[in-house]
């Protein structure tokens, strides 16, 4: 019963605190002293960011490693790790347009060679990969495999995102949200208005993956049915024949 | 493990002295990427540029492509993985080995590959042999991150479009990195910042090869 009402209420509690993060971020706030309207992309980019780099990556990471674990094999996980993935591509697409539209006025470029652009971008294509390499085994077993040891490999690159701007001394911004030691960095509205993005854009990714996951499973049955269809077929070709 | 290791390594070795793709194809392949690269540079540029170490690196990433493909390939021959899984050797030895010819493969190119650089690029040749250890790490770890690349697309039909996909960006840190020391190296500067990069990557390769490399092989 309380599954069923997280499950109803999931798409209708996402829509309501992303259309509140758009009228706090565009009505609400103020803009800011030095970057004036631009400042206001703050209440996307990051949580975007957060969602691509952390929650859908991540997601496919975990289930990855559970599909590998032989307690946990299922092909449940293994479904679960390719919607996740797919979703990460929108999202790590979302993070790199964003951040593009920031950097035109702020640094004066639309693509920088900065450590953390070029390691997301980077992610991007190991994330398109691992669809290319699902795409690229018909056999679920072994595709369910390669891609599951993939994207164990492909995580190695997120912690070397997240630690990229501390690493390398380049354009991008440290730490937004919070210092190094923890002191909060944005108070008031702008703080409110921050984590409910981060709320509402990490709903949308499971509202997302639960979509795309219950769509999978429906394909999954349609192609069982057509080559039981297409099996039968042929049967009867051979009894007339 | 290792005694498998080193047998694996030896065999792969064995058909690589056979062959000779390794000598009549793929070395020249890679000096005609070197030359390709200081003519893309332009005459005024080619001798006297910075870009030596990272059009080292670059022309050494594409002629990996090819060994890992040719090493895989040998796995992918009729029978051959029927009768490895007969035989019911250990996984992670047979990981070490394959990637320990490849690297031994590498190497060789790579000295060869670094003279021509010496020679076409004008890379310091003092600072070359300085930035000769760094080398060698950073191609064991190409050789391990290509070992387990290359059994993630062995197989299937579109392997020589699948690997450069999924292995270059695997490869990027370690370009990076590679170019960095070998850089520094020519420079004067310290390595060790580099060092570490290279080395967190071997050892992470090579553990993720012997726990995992099992699972790929899996019938």
């Amino acid at each position: 019963m309380m599954k069923q009402l997280s499950q109803r209420l999931l798409g209708p509690v996402t829509l309501v605190l992303l259309a509140l993060t758009i009228w706090l971020g565009l009505w609400v706030t103020p803009p800011d002293k030095i970057q004036g309207q631009l400042a206001r992309l703050v209440y996307v980019h990051p949580s975007v960011a957060w969602v691509a780099l952390y929650v859908s990556f991540g997601t496919a990471t975990i289930a990855s490693a559970l599909y590998l674990w032989r307690r946990t094999r299922s092909m449940t996980m293994d479904r679960v790790a390719h919607c996740a993935m797919e979703v990460s591509v929108v999202f790590i697409l979302l993070t790199l347009i964003t951040g593009s539209i920031w950097g035109r006025p702020t640094w004066g470029v639309w693509w920088a060679w900065d450590a953390r652009l070029t390691s997301t971008a980077i992610l991007g294509v190991l994330a398109i990969g691992y669809l290319a390499l699902r795409r690229a085994n018909d056999d679920p077993a072994l595709r369910a495999r390669r891609s599951a040891v993939f994207a164990i490999l492909a995580a190695i690159n997120v912690p070397i995102i997240h630690f990229s701007v501390d690493w390398w001394k380049t354009l991008h911004q440290g730490a937004t949200v919070f210092t190094a030691n923890r002191t909060l960095l944005i108070h008031g509205i702008q703080a409110w208005t921050l984590l409910i993005s981060f709320v509402g854009f990490t709903l949308l990714f499971f509202w997302l993956l639960r979509s795309r996951y219950r769509l999978e499973v429906r394909r999954e049955s349609q192609s069982r049915i057509q080559l039981d269809e297409a099996l039968l077929a042929r049967q009867r070709e051979g009894a007339v024949a | 493990m290792i005694r498998i290791a080193l047998l694996v390594a030896g065999k792969d070795l064995r058909i690589e002295l056979r062959s000779r793709v390794l000598l009549w194809q793929v070395v020249p392949f890679g000096v005609m990427a070197l030359l390709l690269c200081g003519l893309a540079l332009g005459p005024a540029h080619a001798g006297n540029s910075s870009a030596g170490p990272g059009l080292f690196y670059l022309v050494i990433l594409l002629v990996v492509l090819l060994m890992v493909n040719r090493s895989q390939s040998i796995e992918c021959s009729s029978g051959t993985r029927s009768s490895v899984a007969t035989l019911g050797l250990d996984p992670a030895g047979v990981f070490l080995g394959k990637s320990l010819a490849l690297a031994v493969e590498l190497w060789t190119t790579g000295l060869l590959l670094l003279a021509g650089a010496v020679l076409v690029l004008h890379t310091a040749l003092h600072g070359s042999l300085v930035a000769l250890p760094s080398i060698i790490v950073t191609l064991g770890a190409l050789a391990a991150a290509g070992t387990l690349y290359g059994a993630l697309t062995a197989g299937g039909d579109t392997t020589a479009t699948l690997l450069p996909m999924l292995a270059l960006p695997a490869f990027a840190p370690l370009l990076i990195a590679g170019e960095r020391s070998f850089s520094d190296a020519l420079h004067g500067g310290g390595l060790w910042q580099w060092w570490v990069i290279v080395v967190v990557a071997l050892v992470a390769y090579l553990g993720v090869g012997i726990l995992l490399y099992g699972v790929l092989e899996e019938s």
